[in-house]
């Protein structure tokens, strides 16, 4: 398949770019000659990307493939009145393909509705407790199908954070450690849970701001905090993959670019995978872009493919939008 | 200077709350308006007046040691003692009733709203709580004198050879916790309904079983719910008569059975404060209103102040919520 062997389009000229959107002393990477405007068939970028944002980000050193997502189709099955016609619902996501990688963040754009929240719930499982979605396709997860591994184990190494903060009413310490404990076994000591949940709360850069209100009820955090704590949460049980669904739209962009700056540290730690309906979010953090359209996967490619020289015309009418 | 102060507040005052006067309404408006207040009015002082007769009534014949005296029979007031019997007993009771309901109650509301399957069955229950809700007491007094009188329960009551007696405090523990089944079922399914889809997937999405999920966070978060309910049944376990008269035996003083102690009381038969009130009343077979006034009146502060704990429960409970 092509997106196997991503097209070489990273930077674009720096001369057809806009001067930085990003705050002055913002560190800006280097860029480097190789890293210069390669389009796909000699053709120019298109216009509208004059005025894009300059990128944030440096290409990953490496990329790893972690999860496989092979010919995937979910719908959505209404149950109707009459008990047990189950009448074939609509499909949310059609035969998508794609590859999740480690040390790239992917980035899921999209009109709403086009199911890009469904096949971010697909990669944990989490669809399953939907009632009425079926699967059909394949998702692996370091080769293994992920139907054959434990729910629970599986939600451990693949973790989701939410479009809502949503952290429980319980205090910031306690977080964290409710994520960490095992069930089965008796509540561990507070001190032995100390290490790991200051762990998870330095890896999601809040250990600052809250180390002196552990105890403190995470509910009255700021929404930037509680989205943070919502990461250092799923972050908690050192998982392989990372899925966001939103988790800057609820935010200011203050709290934005924290969370942003985040993400793109953690690329190398764990694969990423954001849903996300800001344009100018993905093209800043991603290294690949997926545009759905109606459930279907339109295009897949480096962020510079996508956003410069997009392949299908959907694409390009929708990601035009983005910088205009 | 002050003039100016009230003259700024009233501006403020009308800015704030901007009242339609009713002045400009049509008539029939104004007529419905008029009833409404009437009806409010006379509401308010019929409940003044019930709460003010017993409490003149109640503080003229109540003495505090009555409280700490056990009652005797006796044919004029001063010979007949106290009620501490009927104290205990209404604690016991109460007590009995709430330890059997409020786990019942607890478990069928979390299934019901985080299982709900097989949906028949959830819908029979469901319906069946109803129903219960809608029994009058003094027909579960009279199953539950059939049910406790068959010998294979015989080791709840008193027997004497064959016959069992079928009178108890856990017989009637048992049929109260009926009583105060469907509000504790409400309550908390309410509770559990107000917490969005999202927290549990939150929970689930980091690897955590659904078991875990309600018992460390959903109940907690429901938590005021559970409490406001069993608040509200156990002011109907308080006040409820029929049973207490049917399956409590109605004896004066507390009547072990003998055996092991705290089993023994069980057993054994008694009365409550307001089984003391029907045998007092003027109406009664014992017809000691002064008594039974003075226990009226505690029985109705015990009412009062468990109605104070559910308002401030639920006002505190309120301070949960997440930005949405
Ligand atoms: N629980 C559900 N039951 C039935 N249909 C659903 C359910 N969840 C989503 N859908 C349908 O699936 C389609 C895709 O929804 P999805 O939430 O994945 O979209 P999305 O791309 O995340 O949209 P948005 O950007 O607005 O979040 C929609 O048409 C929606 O109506
Ligand atoms: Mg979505």
């Amino acid at each position: 398949m092509e997106f196997m062997s991503p097209p070489p389009v990273r930077w674009l000229d720096p001369d057809r770019e806009a001067p930085p959107a990003a705050a002055p002393g913002q560190h800006e990477p280097e860029r480097t000659p190789e890293q210069a405007p390669v389009t796909q068939n000699g053709s120019a970028p298109a216009t509208s990307f004059v005025s894009a944002p300059r990128r944030r980000v440096q290409a990953s050193h490496f990329a790893l493939d972690r999860m496989q997502i092979e010919d995937v189709s979910i719908s959505y099955t209404e149950n109707t009145a009459v008990r047990g016609a189950n009448v074939k619902g609509k499909a949310a996501v059609r035969s998508v393909s794609l590859p999740v990688r480690q040390g790239e963040v992917l980035a899921l754009i999209g009109p709403s509705g086009c199911g890009k929240t469904t096949l971010l719930r697909s990669l944990n499982r989490l669809t399953e407790m939907t009632r009425g979605a079926s699967l059909e396709g394949r998702i692996t997860l370091d080769g293994v199908d992920i139907t054959t591994i434990e729910p629970t184990l599986l939600r451990r190494r693949v973790t989701m954070v939410f479009q809502q903060p949503n952290p429980f009413p319980m205090s910031v310490f306690d977080n964290i450690a409710y994520v960490l404990r095992e069930m089965g076994s008796r509540r561990p000591r507070k001190r032995a849970l100390e290490g790991p949940v200051l762990d998870a709360l330095e890896r999601a850069g809040l250990l600052e701001e809250v180390r002196a209100d552990l105890d403190h009820p995470a509910l009255r955090l700021s929404g930037g905090q509680q989205q943070r704590l919502c990461i250092a949460r799923a972050l908690a049980v050192q998982p392989e993959v990372l899925l966001l669904d939103e988790p800057c739209s609820a935010l200011d962009p203050q709290s934005t670019q924290v969370i942003e700056d985040l993400i793109v540290r953690l690329r190398e730690e764990v694969a990423v995978v954001i849903v996300t309906h800001n344009l100018q979010q993905a093209y800043r953090i991603a290294d690949n872009v997926g545009f759905m359209y109606l459930g279907e996967l339109v295009e897949y490619g480096t962020v510079g493919s996508v956003f410069g020289s997009p392949r299908q015309q959907r694409t390009r009418d929708y990601v035009s939008g983005a910088f205009g | 200077m002050s003039g100016e102060a009230v003259t700024t507040q009233t501006v403020i005052a009308r800015h704030t709350r901007p009242v339609e006067a009713s002045s400009t309404w049509r008539r029939t408006d104004r007529l419905g308006l008029a009833i409404c207040w009437l009806l409010g009015l006379l509401f308010c002082a019929i409940a003044a007046s019930i709460v003010i007769f017993m409490m003149v009534q109640g503080i003229r014949y109540l003495s505090p040691s009555l409280l700490v005296t056990r009652p005797t029979a006796g044919f004029s007031q001063s010979q007949t003692g106290g009620f501490l019997d009927p104290l205990i007993g209404t604690v016991v009771v109460a007590l009995l009733g709430v330890a059997i309901a409020l786990p019942i109650g607890v478990t069928i509301a979390v299934w019901l709203t985080e299982y709900g399957r097989p949906f028949a069955l959830a819908r029979a229950a469901e319906s069946t709580i109803e129903m219960l809700a809608g029994i009058p007491d003094i027909v579960l007094a009279l199953f539950g004198l059939l049910i406790f009188s068959s010998p294979i329960l015989g080791f709840l009551s008193r027997t004497s050879g064959h016959v069992v007696f079928g009178r108890s405090f856990f017989a009637a523990g048992a049929m109260l916790s009926l009583v105060a089944l469907p509000l504790i079922v409400g309550s908390t399914r309410e509770g559990l309904q107000a917490i969005p889809a999202h927290i549990r997937e939150a929970s689930l999405a980091v690897g955590k079983t659904r078991f875990a999920t309600i018992r460390r966070v959903l109940l907690p978060t429901a938590r005021p719910s559970v409490i406001t309910g069993t608040m509200l049944g156990l002011g109907r376990i308080i006040g409820d008569t029929a049973i207490i008269v049917v399956l409590l035996g109605a004896t004066l003083t507390l009547n072990q059975a003998g055996g092991t102690p705290v089993i023994s009381l069980l057993k054994g038969t008694g009365s409550t404060l307001t089984s003391f009130i029907y045998e007092n009343a003027p109406t009664g077979e014992a017809n000691q209103p002064n008594k039974a006034y003075a226990a009226a009146f505690v029985l109705l502060l015990v009412v009062l102040a468990l109605n104070l704990c559910v308002d401030v429960v639920g006002r505190r409970g309120r301070v949960v919520s997440w930005s949405s």
